[in-house]
């Protein structure tokens, strides 16, 4: 069973290299930098590679991301002062979600009339580019790289029900994101 | 179910991650209930949004040819010219080492066969590799050589503000060297040093502020074999070129060790 480099060369291309526009999405979206996002991706892909056994088949694309979030988050402590904009204990804050459920839930603020009025590509970027990172991450590995919950608990290292209430409470912060950027353009 | 628990099943609801007979009840629900509908269609709503308007974003074309460049990968996008790949580090069978292991040995250790995600316990691995490699190449691998636990223990006394335990094990096949001061983690560790065979070993041991003991895993890195655990609040990081069955047989003394205290 002991794979030659180039089998290892081989299926590295055919099974890791064909997820490059996933894990560049993730990496830009995480670090929101063109130029960061490029060089993490590579970093990350170098390090894939290093750590590749060629068993991975099926679960290839989040073992990538995860690899392509690990590698983000330790290049964001390197390269920046704070990777966190606001630390969230959602432990705390969880699915008892009546207190931020009363703002979206005001006739004046209702989220489909929100986000019609926002049906605008800038402000949902602007939004989601806006939320913590421990949410936008989880957001954006579901919405845009369709991700199931399980994959989503790999990539990130915690367990399914934080990705359910990370999604709940990322979805209810977008929603008022949207509702403030709205006011202001009223 | 009552709204607050229909509330709370909603993110999995939209998307399509609960069990069929939740499924239902959050569909029965929702069909008499005004307030979850409306909740439902905002959460819909915005998803599509997402869905629609947010930016994916697509590597530049560029960087598939930098990766390729970087690795030991065809750099023609067809990737099936003739040229072999280069040769990296020698593979490593651990199938055969999957086998080998006694299924008491298994039952004990909780050792994972496949190569995990790297986290920050990889990076370590890295360090450690690195100062297996140089301990061996500067021709430096103890600062006190002895075979002998009386002199080597001793001699870390003021040195580190932790004493290590430290081990004669010739008896069991692995001699000692000797031992050292060196830098990991961000920190002073102890470096015990062990022979079997013409294979050196280094054993490095650091005391963790969280006390949580952890089950022996298995790293191969740079064509290194590595083991790692933690117990009674020590850390300890095992590396060599020797066989990962002979490593993890010295990982079971250690830790037999460790627990009788040390001598
Ligand atoms: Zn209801």
């Amino acid at each position: 069973m002991a794979a030659t480099e180039a089998m290892k060369a081989r299926r590295f291309e055919e099974i890791v290299l064909p997820h490059l526009n996933m894990a560049y999405n993730l990496a830009r979206w995480l670090s929101r930098s063109d130029q960061d996002a490029q060089d993490i991706v590579q970093e990350a892909y170098l390090r894939a590679y290093k750590f590749f056994d060629g068993c991975h088949g099926e679960d290839a694309r989040a073992w990538l991301l995860a690899i392509v979030r690990n590698t983000t988050y330790t290049w964001l402590q390197q390269n920046r002062e704070h990777v966190k904009n606001t630390p969230f204990d959602e432990e705390v804050h969880g699915l008892d979600s009546e207190g931020s459920a009363t703002l979206i839930n005001q006739a004046d603020n209702n989220p489909e009339a929100i986000l019609a009025r926002n049906d605008d590509k800038r402000q949902i970027n602007q939004s989601l580019e806006q939320l913590p990172l421990e949410f936008r991450e989880i957001l954006v590995l579901r919405e845009l790289e369709n991700l199931s919950y399980k994959e989503i608990a790999i990539v990130a290292g915690i367990p399914i029900g934080t990705v359910m209430s990370r999604l709940a409470r990322g979805r209810k912060m977008l929603l008022e994101y949207l509702a403030r950027i709205n006011e202001g353009v009223k | 179910m009552d709204c607050k628990e229909i509330l709370a099943l909603l993110p999995a609801y939209v998307d399509q991650e609960l069990g069929v007979s939740e499924s239902i009840e959050v569909d029965n629900h929702v069909l008499g209930c005004l307030s979850c509908q409306n909740e439902l269609a905002s959460q819909n709503a915005l998803r599509g949004a997402l869905k629609k308007h947010a930016t994916y974003f697509k590597a530049p074309n560029h960087l598939e040819n930098h990766i390729r460049a970087a690795l030991p990968l065809d750099n023609a996008h067809s990737g099936r010219s003739g040229k072999p790949a280069l040769k990296w580090l020698g593979p490593f069978n651990w199938f055969s080492f999957g086998t080998a292991i006694t299924s008491v040995v298994a039952l004990t250790l909780s050792v994972s066969f496949y190569l995990a995600i790297p986290s920050p316990n990889d990076l370590l691995a890295e360090d450690v590799v690195s100062n297996h490699v140089r301990s061996l190449m500067v021709n430096h691998i103890a600062d006190v050589t002895s075979s002998d636990h009386h002199t080597v223990k001793p001699w870390f006394n003021g040195k580190l503000d932790f004493s290590p335990t430290v081990s004669d094990l010739t008896a069991q096949g692995f001699p000692l060297v000797g031992g050292r001061l060196d830098y990991l983690d961000h920190r002073s560790v102890a470096a015990l040093v062990y022979r079997h065979r013409q294979h050196l070993i280094n054993v490095y041991i650091w005391p963790v502020a969280n006390k949580q003991n952890i089950a022996v895993k298995t790293l191969s890195s740079q064509g290194y074999q590595l083991l790692h655990w933690a117990e009674g609040g020590m850390v300890y990081w095992v590396v060599s070129d020797l066989n990962p069955r002979e490593l993890l047989f010295l990982a079971l003394i250690l830790q037999a060790q460790g627990s009788q205290g040390s001598s």
